[in-house]
């Protein structure tokens, strides 16, 4: 088992000294390369904060994070960015980028002080663009795009940064319904063809149920690893949101309203 | 390739205009000087009259040279200020640098009966002018910076510098009314703006001090281009940000502090000057807008010192009036054109 990603005992959440928020607590995660994750949970349990905590880009109250068996603190910024890349919901601030200059800069972390391209980043912009069928983007303005649009092209750049770990952050919001299934069809090829871990948060369960090979479920405070079909038998998708009036249906493996 | 060959050309375009301007900008002043005597003189041959001389190589060159320096660093501190907020509006004077620093000299120029008069004496030089300006203007900063880190709008950034220049406009206020006729007469002509104040010892120190915050600025292009993106993935792409915005804040603080030392408070410079040069570029890469951003920003202050003088009078304008009136036209016009504004910014 290729263990990439693990947690120890890791705490999240907000705050320093007198005004600690903790979020979620005990989270021991055991992720491995070549597999799609989907991390699902209510609204405010956690998922994103949880994903920055991953990412090294926010810090954990507790706990530890390995990736590759070693302490994510002993790497450097530099050497963290070659190895996890991150896709967010967050928009871009507003400028001149296009998509080129975008997934050209997911090659920051190998670039020289100057931030010039060299032949292996051009052939890695030239790949990522290519593996996500964006060509004909490729010179257009970052605001003239689909949000649909976007959400591939910011995938595109974490490519580019050539990480065994991508991170997403809810990229099938604001997407419809043939979009979210072609996203997560991406991610999936990406997992299996290219042997990358890659874990995103998602409230869309049922089409994550179809695709993912291992769901990560907050809730209650509890973070619970299993796969698909373990997390029905477990009833762990009947607690995930907290309202009774919503009910996991173990047969049409769909989410119900109790009336 | 095709877009990097018309940079090269566009830039070699600039370049031309500024010489120009450069030329012209000598060539032009109270005293009618024959072109090609001005010429003669900076080449180094004697000019007919040995006044015209005098005026060109030590009135009318260091006048130029400031004005091009000057131009140079409030417009680079603008582009990383822009970009570092990921606010169009921002700039040394909207976010109060301009201010710290008046208030820096002020303390200096205005305060100086109250220091014990070693102190003083030694202050009141060029080193301790600029030294405190350049303090003045980081202090700042660093309180602007404290202050949006806990605020994650962008917007808050400029409210925040808004208060803190009425702040120092108001200690500034409270010292000229202790202070003497004399002082007070210094300190007006200072915070008026004049770029032909300075010997060929004071544009050298200008120069050293506008070099340094230009090299600091260029080590913060790359990360500045990650910052497109926002703080958490220009993080996320190994930016160590703290060292990232020390060194904007030191870079920033000595471009604004040394000029505003030297010629005043300097408005609307800082801010219109980046966006004229995103629009000239097309382009968000920071490496071309820098180099953009200089050559624009020197043409830019020596066309408003020409605008200064006016024509067929001795009068002189004071110049920071003279950028408001050039500049604050070009950011309503930024601000009331939405499109434009969000393909420029």
């Amino acid at each position: 088992m290729n263990v990439i990603l693990e947690t120890k005992d890791l705490t999240i959440g907000f705050g320093k000294n007198k005004t600690i928020k903790i979020v979620v607590e005990n989270i021991n995660l055991r992720l491995q390369a070549g597999q799609l994750i989907a991390l699902i949970g209510s609204n405010g349990a956690g998922k994103s904060t949880l994903l920055r905590t991953l990412a090294r880009v926010q810090n954990p109250l507790g706990g530890l994070v390995f990736v590759e068996n070693r302490d994510v603190n002993e790497f450097s910024n530099l050497e963290i960015a070659q190895k996890i890349s991150l896709v967010l919901t967050e928009k871009l601030p507003e400028s001149n980028l296009t998509v080129y200059d975008i997934i050209a800069l997911g090659r920051q972390p190998y670039t020289n002080w100057v931030g010039k391209l060299s032949a292996v980043d051009l052939v890695a912009i030239e790949a990522a663009i290519a593996c996500t069928e964006i060509e004909h983007l490729r010179d257009k303005k970052h605001f003239e795009i689909s949000d649909g649009q976007l959400q591939i092209v910011l995938i595109a750049r974490a490519l580019a940064q050539e990480t065994p770990i991508i991170i997403l952050d809810e990229p099938t919001t604001h997407l419809d319904l043939p979009h979210k299934i072609s996203l997560f069809r991406l991610l999936k090829k990406l997992a299996v063809e290219s042997g990358k871990c890659i874990v995103f948060s998602t409230h869309d369960i049922e089409l994550a149920i179809e695709m993912a090979d291992l769901f990560v479920a907050i809730s209650k405070g509890n973070v619970v690893q299993a796969n698909a079909d373990l997390m029905i038998e477990n009833g762990v998708l009947d607690s995930v949101f907290d309202e009774q009036q919503i009910v996991f249906d173990r047969i049409k493996r769909k989410f119900i309203f109790r009336n | 390739m095709k877009n990097l060959q018309n940079f090269v050309k566009s830039k070699q375009f600039l370049l031309a205009v500024l010489f120009l301007l450069f030329v012209l900008n000598i060539s032009y002043g109270a005293v009618n000087i024959p072109f090609f005597e001005v010429l003669k003189s900076l080449i180094g041959h004697e000019a007919s009259k040995e006044t015209w001389q005098y005026i060109v190589l030590d009135y009318r060159l260091p006048k130029a040279l400031t004005a091009v320096l000057t131009g140079v660093g409030l417009s680079v501190a603008g582009l990383l200020m822009q970009t570092f907020f990921r606010n169009p509006l921002a700039g040394p004077y909207v976010l109060g640098l301009s201010s710290g620093s008046s208030l820096g000299v002020a303390l200096v120029i205005l305060g100086s009966s109250v220091l014990p008069s070693f102190v003083s004496s030694s202050m009141l030089s060029v080193y301790g002018i600029v030294l405190a300006s350049c303090i003045g203007s980081f202090l700042v900063l660093l309180l602007v910076l404290v202050v949006s880190q806990k605020l994650r709008d962008t917007n808050s950034v400029l409210i925040v510098g808004l208060m803190f220049s009425s702040f120092a406009s108001a200690i500034v206020g409270v010292l000229t009314y202790f202070s003497t006729a004399d002082q007070l007469q210094k300190f007006t002509f200072w915070s008026m703006g004049n770029l032909g104040s300075l010997d060929w010892s004071s544009v050298l120190i200008l120069f050293i001090a506008v070099f340094i915050g230009l090299v600091l600025s260029f080590l913060t292009l790359k990360s500045l281009d990650a910052m497109l993106l926002g703080e958490r993935y220009a993080i996320s792409l190994g930016l160590n940000f703290k060292k990232f915005r020390v060194l904007i804040l030191i870079s920033t603080s000595i471009l604004a502090g040394s000029i505003t030392a030297f010629v005043g408070p300097i408005a609307f410079v800082g801010l219109a000057v980046p966006h004229l040069a995103k629009m000239f570029c097309k382009s968000s890469n920071h490496h071309f807008l820098f180099w953009a951003t200089i050559i624009i920003g020197a043409s830019t202050m020596l066309v408003c010192d020409v605008l200064s003088h006016v024509p067929g009078t001795e009068i002189i304008l004071p110049i920071n009036a003279v950028t408001s009136i050039v500049g604050a036209p070009i950011v309503i016009w930024l601000i009331i054109n939405p499109r434009k504004q969000k393909s420029n910014f």
